[in-house]
């Protein structure tokens, strides 16, 4: 099949039926392979076991990251091509990534308190992060309040282009600014400074959670594409009523 | 599996986690069952999509 032909969405759904089972499938076997290399991980010899945060907190600051640059594509697509999938992709991509956020946050703090003595710091790295928490709730703000859908994703898509300044305000925090938050110690030029013991379980978790972003969004997708489906049958509805 | 003095903020993290993750598969779920069950109900009583019009 081209991949032109997903853009139609019923092509999309018939393709998303299929493959939803066999993504879900994957996503529970990786969490199972993931979360026992978590728990068998030795403890870090600074941190002691609070390091097992880290396998949650770090793929869900990934995929709140990358939830947010799938949503600034999608918004090219809505705002230049006026894709309709394009947009379906946006809205449905907004609560997971604000969810994954959440989650990077809240950790986050947990992990903070027993390793710095606090749970929260106005420092850049994790500002940035609450400035992109806070920009995917404005969002879905404007999904979900707009009294017509078209305009409101619109405001969506403008909100999300001008918010993916802030990708590189997250990645670059702790190098431009003196934070707590330490700096990068796996996606860097010289290489990761864990040790594998540690970093192998922790790029299986990240692998597991990218699975179950996608196995969501591609759920989610679903039923925002039946959602349309129902508001064209209730206007279509309306409109032989009023005929 | 000892989890050291900090026990509470590890279980706190996991549980939290869980929760959202939870949450987020029910609401796929549950919207999934709504739209299906609203699609039905409208087919039933008869009313089409244009595009179905069109191909009939």
């Amino acid at each position: 099949m081209p991949v032109i032909d997903l853009a139609n969405p019923t092509r999309f759904l018939n393709l998303a039926n299929r493959v939803l089972p066999w993504l879900a499938g994957a996503t529970l076997v990786l969490f199972a392979i993931g979360l026992y290399r978590a728990m068998g991980a030795p403890d870090d010899y600074q941190q002691g076991a609070t390091v097992k945060i880290m396998f949650l907190h770090v793929p869900a600051a990934w995929l709140g990251m990358l939830g947010w640059g799938l949503m600034s594509l999608a918004a090219l697509g809505t705002l230049v091509w006026r894709h309709p999938l394009a947009d379906v992709a946006g809205k449905a991509a907004a609560p997971i990534g604000a969810a994954f956020t959440f989650i990077c946050l809240v950790t986050g703090s947990l992990w903070g308190r027993p390793t710095w003595g606090t749970y929260w710091v106005w420092d850049a790295r994790l500002t940035s992060v609450l400035v992109l928490f806070l920009l995917y709730l404005g969002v879905l703000a404007l999904y979900w309040t707009a009294d017509d859908p078209g305009r409101g994703s619109r405001a969506a898509a403008v909100l999300t282009l001008v918010g993916a300044v802030n990708l590189p305000i997250i990645k670059f925090s702790v190098d431009w600014w003196n934070t707590l938050h330490q700096p990068s110690s796996i996606l860097r030029m010289s290489g990761s400074a864990i040790d594998p013991s540690i970093l192998t379980p922790l790029l299986i978790m990240a692998a597991a959670f990218t699975l179950l972003f996608f196995t969501l969004h591609l759920a989610a997708m679903r039923n925002e594409i039946l959602r349309r489906r129902v508001r064209a049958m209730r206007l279509m509805q309306a409109q032989e009523v009023h005929a | 599996m000892n989890l050291g003095p900090h026990a509470d903020f590890i279980v706190a993290a996991y549980g939290l986690t869980v929760f959202v993750i939870a949450a987020l598969v029910a609401w796929v779920v549950l919207d999934h069952s709504a739209q299906r069950r609203i699609l039905g109900d409208l087919e039933e009583r008869g009313v089409t999509r244009r595009s179905q019009r069109g191909g009939s």
